[in-house]
């Protein structure tokens, strides 16, 4: 955290910084601490499926646990869209482990560490916004793939009346073109936004502690460390929730792709 | 009126829709919990649909939200 004179800037944790100067064509594609971080995710994600793909007969907790997620993910899918869902088991789970793994990621306590801070990859729109691409070309790959022109017909849902034609369709297509702005921005901002409140009181905390006068450190500082506290709680959990409704949207939208309306 | 204070009400003004989404969200646990309490076993297949009504009355209080960090860091 930078903090100059006094003041504690919340924003700080969102910057980027090259770790590694990388020039190509002209290009910046240094190593900075978001890829760091990146790599971190797949690390531990890449570490957590290798201890869980023993294939034994009788599952250790390890294996229980992986087999728990990716069952998960496969229920989450077969609801959904139905026995076809087993073949996006692959995209969604690793769309879902990324996010989840990249959340927590950013709350662990590498602050701890002098000069290092945690980076949370998905508080970047940058990197939401590729996740959010990758759901919904897939959708539209697929949509196309396997109904052809007939795909256009998601916009016209069944049932709808002759004098509603020229109104429904134009609601249809705009709430189909918003949606990959809709899952990157909730991601996005829900990151952003918790992160910030963290800071804030943590903000708090630390100047309530450096006030002269010796009253402020028990007024202010102990009350936001308690509810500090309770947030980072509400944090762990806003981090699961976001990354369990990127992955039920997903499934969603393949839905509609698979068996259209 | 200065343009920078025009900004800091703007954004405080958008946390009124902050505290709307909060209700929308709160209406969405508390309807899900009633339909649940009178029919539990019907409640665990429903979750699906939970989150997505969270989801939709969450993301326009989010929004709220990027509309006062736009007005705060970024105009």
């Amino acid at each position: 955290m930078a903090s100059e004179g006094g003041k504690i800037d919340p924003m700080y944790q969102f910057k980027i910084e090259p770790l590694a100067q990388l020039n190509l064509g002209g290009y910046d594609i240094s190593f900075t601490n978001s890829s760091l971080f990146m790599l971190l995710v797949l690390g531990a994600i890449w570490v957590f499926m290798l201890g869980g793909m023993k294939r034994e007969m009788v599952p250790g907790r390890w294996q229980a646990a992986v087999e728990g997620v990716t069952g998960f993910i496969g229920n989450m899918l077969t609801t959904s869209v139905g026995p076809e869902g087993k073949k996006y088991v692959p995209l969604v789970f690793s769309l879902f482990m990324f996010i989840l793994v990249g959340n927590f990621m950013g709350m662990m306590p590498f602050g701890l560490v002098p000069g290092a801070h945690p980076f949370t990859v998905t508080s970047h729109l940058t990197v939401t916004a590729i996740l959010a691409v990758i759901s919904f070309s897939v959708v539209l790959i697929v949509g196309f793939w396997k109904h052809g022109f007939r795909f256009f017909s998601l916009f016209v849902p069944h049932g709808t009346p002759i004098w509603l034609l020229w109104l429904i369709p134009l609601i249809e297509l705009f709430s189909f073109l918003i949606r990959p702005f809709s899952l990157a921005l909730r991601l996005f901002v829900a990151m952003t936004a918790g992160h910030v409140l963290m800071k804030v009181l943590a903000g708090f905390v630390i100047n309530g502690l450096n006030a002269d006068a010796a009253w402020v450190s028990v007024v202010v500082s102990l009350p936001s460390f308690i509810l500090m506290i309770g947030i980072t709680l509400l944090e762990l959990l806003v981090c699961a929730i976001q990354a369990y409704v990127f992955a039920l949207l997903t499934s969603l939208y393949i839905n509609d792709a698979v068996n259209l309306h | 009126m200065d343009a920078e204070a025009a900004k800091l009400i703007g954004a405080g003004l958008a946390a009124i829709g902050a505290g709307l989404a909060a209700g929308g969200v709160g209406n969405v646990f508390g309807s899900f919990l009633q339909g649940a309490l009178r029919n539990p076993a019907a409640a665990d297949g429903q979750q699906g649909r939970l989150f997505i009504g969270f989801a939709a009355a969450e993301l326009l209080g989010l929004l709220a939200f990027v509309v006062a960090m736009i007005l705060i860091f970024v105009a």
